[in-house]
């Protein structure tokens, strides 16, 4: 084994469970990038800056979008630009590398040191854009074509790659890649986050936070459940507006932080009135 | 070796190949699974599967794997100790052993196992980090027991028992699906045109005419990439379907809620289409097939929900489009769409192994029938975006 290789193993403020340090450690002993899927809301994102912050190396991200190319991480040529300084003459148009602008993949390569790139949601750009990495995943360099020039990594980035599962990712990709499901935290887990993020907060407030949360989790009809980073942001709201005690019921304050759609709230007012009667 | 384990998964239609075994390899190599099942369990499921919905495959087959592997009762610390150190070494069991196994007492084996997990525990404590101890019971970390699943009981996590537990069983796509992985199999259905005001730069065009220019800046501007997917939903409702409401209901607001199609309309019909289809549930604002095939070019695509089950007459014999006009049989209007479309299927909720023998057969006869599951609405996607 690689002596340096030190296991990652969360941080203080981002637990883990085995498995996700597992798959980690896979991708960082096996130089593979690590593709992260699970509900929203189950810190996909916040993995790559906890990684980062454990590693000690600057985090690089790539949000993309549906409109973002794979040759946008790598870099842009601008035309436009060039074009413009030919017809109204301001600067040396004859040296292309002027105006190649490097996007994150290929600032990565270039970093001195061993960065944590994250390349977020990359199911939101088009089918085709996971197949375009592919190589310069796997060899970590590529060419500018405009000058020759070649690229190639210092030093290997950690690569964590996060999807939401809105389009199925070519096979050749997957094949490349550690993956990891996050799955939802159970009750025990889900307190220690909360207590992470809210370590003042009343315990006994908590745990009916809790038990409201599950239940809203439970109940078949919701459409959009809530999820982790909702009861946190509720349950700092709770806090900031000094509620000191919650229970489950039409007066629930706050309840839009943890229900966002007006049908979601329409089944929860129903389901209410529909066990009112069992409890009385 | 795990290879083994490799073929069990894909004999479970499992993707894995070369490339994942050799990853799996390398890992083992560097140690990565702490020389512990649990530790094996995560590291080959990080690495052999890329996908959620082959989770509950791999759980099964690690259970079904793995579950032999047990241990002599009578050298039970040595052994585990031995099998912790390799994990390979765990399948050599014979049949024998296996057989001894299963004639355990439950209750010395339980007892045999807490004595084990203290063993275990002072030796931690010697420093032996494991992976995540997070210092919960005595049992907490029963991950390590290669047979842990035998024991039961008693807080103890091991691997098999976890792989048990199948928490990934409603991530399979052979199942009734849950709205967002309908809208992801939607969402394959679409295309593009540029059409409309031009707003957008085109950059080479714009080289092109500058250079064409003499060198005199030329700017060329272009629509916009838009979407150009017309669909329209049908969907047999009442009677025989209700069932299948719910899952008819997430297609029904999963199409709704697709953003990247031109155009969506939806109809409803009971068990067959004779003549016409309903804008509303209840069988309200009724428009009659050639009316729609006036309105709609061949290019929309037509997708039909339903169980195509009903009483024979209902499809060979009459149905007609107001007195006076001549009687027309259910199959007549359902060729009549198939005929004008040039991509249409069908979507059924009852299970293929029922399609002989009844009206889904004529049915199926008319339109590509597919089951209304995930697998089977990805394999429609596909049908209706095939180039004629």
């Amino acid at each position: 084994m690689d002596p340096t290789f030190k296991r990652f193993r969360g941080t203080f403020s981002y637990l883990t469970s085995d498995a996700l340090e597992a798959a980690v450690n896979c991708a960082l002993a096996l130089e593979k990038p690590l593709l992260v899927k699970g509900e929203p809301g189950t810190g996909k994102t916040l993995l790559a800056e906890a990684l980062a912050s454990a590693l000690e190396a600057p985090l690089l991200t790539w949000h993309v979008k549906s409109t973002t190319r794979a040759q946008d991480g790598l870099y842009v040529y601008d035309t436009v630009a060039r074009l413009y300084d030919s017809r109204f003459g301001d600067g040396d148009v004859k040296d292309i590398r002027r105006y190649i602008k490097y996007g994150p993949l290929g600032e990565s390569f270039r970093a001195p040191q061993r960065v944590v790139l994250l390349i977020d949601e990359v199911d939101k750009a088009d089918l085709e854009f996971p197949n375009d990495l592919l190589h310069e995943l796997d060899r970590m360099r590529f060419r500018v074509s405009e000058t020759g020039d070649e690229v190639v990594a210092q030093q290997r980035p950690v690569v964590v790659i996060t999807s939401n599962n809105e389009k199925d990712l070519p096979d050749a990709f997957l094949r490349r890649c550690v993956f990891h499901f996050i799955d939802f935290p159970e009750q025990e887990l889900m307190r220690r986050i909360v207590g992470v993020h809210h370590p003042d907060v009343d315990r006994a407030l908590v745990d009916q936070c809790l038990s409201i949360f599950f239940e809203l989790r439970a109940m078949s009809r919701i459409r959009k459940r809530p999820s982790t980073s909702e009861l946190v942001d509720w349950i700092a709201v709770l806090q900031r507006a000094g509620v000191t005690s919650v229970k489950l019921d039409r007066e629930m304050p706050f309840l839009g932080a943890l229900l966002k759609k007006e049908q979601d709230l329409v089944a929860f007012a129903d389901q209410l009135a529909g066990g009112k009667k069992y409890r009385s | 070796m795990f290879i083994p384990f490799v073929y069990e998964l894909r004999r479970r239609k499992v993707p894995v190949g070369t490339q994942e075994t050799l990853s799996l390899a390398r890992a083992l190599a560097q140690g990565l699974h702490d020389s512990s099942l649990e530790g094996f369990y995560n590291v080959a499921r990080a690495l052999l599967i890329h996908d959620e919905k082959h989770l509950d495959d791999f759980d099964l087959a690690f259970g079904e794997y793995f579950r032999g592997v047990a241990f002599d009762a009578k050298k039970v610390t040595d052994e585990m100790l031995e099998w912790l150190r390799d994990v390979k070494k765990m399948r050599e069991l014979t049949d024998d052993e296996k057989a001894l196994i299963e004639a355990l007492d439950p209750e010395e084996l339980q007892r045999q196992f807490e004595e084990r997990l203290k063993t275990q525990k002072e030796r931690h404590d010697g420093g032996n980090r494991w992976i995540g101890t997070g210092g919960t019971s005595p049992f907490g970390r029963g991950g390590f027991n290669p047979a842990g699943i035998n024991v039961g009981g008693g807080g103890g996590k091991s691997a098999v028992k976890s792989a048990d537990a199948r928490k990934y069983k409603g991530y399979r796509s052979d199942l009734i699906f849950d709205l967002r992985q309908i809208e992801v199999a939607l969402r394959k259905l679409r295309a593009f045109v540029r059409e409309g005001a031009q707003t957008e730069l085109d950059v080479e065009g714009t080289i092109d005419a500058t250079a064409k220019n003499a060198g005199e800046l030329e700017v060329v501007i272009r629509p916009p990439r838009r979407p150009d997917t017309r669909v329209i939903l049908a969907m047999d409702v009442g009677g025989s379907m209700d069932p299948y409401a719910d899952a008819v209901s997430q297609l029904f607001s999963a199409a709704k809620k697709a953003t990247h199609w031109k155009e969506l309309r939806t109809f409803y019909f009971h068990n067959c289409v004779y003549g016409r289809l309903y804008r509303t549930e209840h069988f309200g604002d009724p428009v009659t097939v050639p009316e729609l095939l006036r309105q709609c070019g061949p290019n929309y695509k037509l997708v039909f929900v339903g169980d195509a089950l009903m009483a024979p007459y209902e499809l060979l014999s009459s149905g007609s489009l107001g007195p006076g006009e001549p009687p027309t049989a259910g199959i007549h209007w359902l060729n009549a769409m198939r005929e004008h479309f040039h991509h249409t299927v069908w979507l059924n909720p009852e299970h293929p192994r029922d399609w002989k023998g009844n009206t889904i057969e004529v049915v199926r006869g008319v339109f590509p029938m597919f089951h209304l599951t995930l697998e089977g609405l990805t394999e429609a996607v596909a049908t209706l975006t095939r180039r004629r």
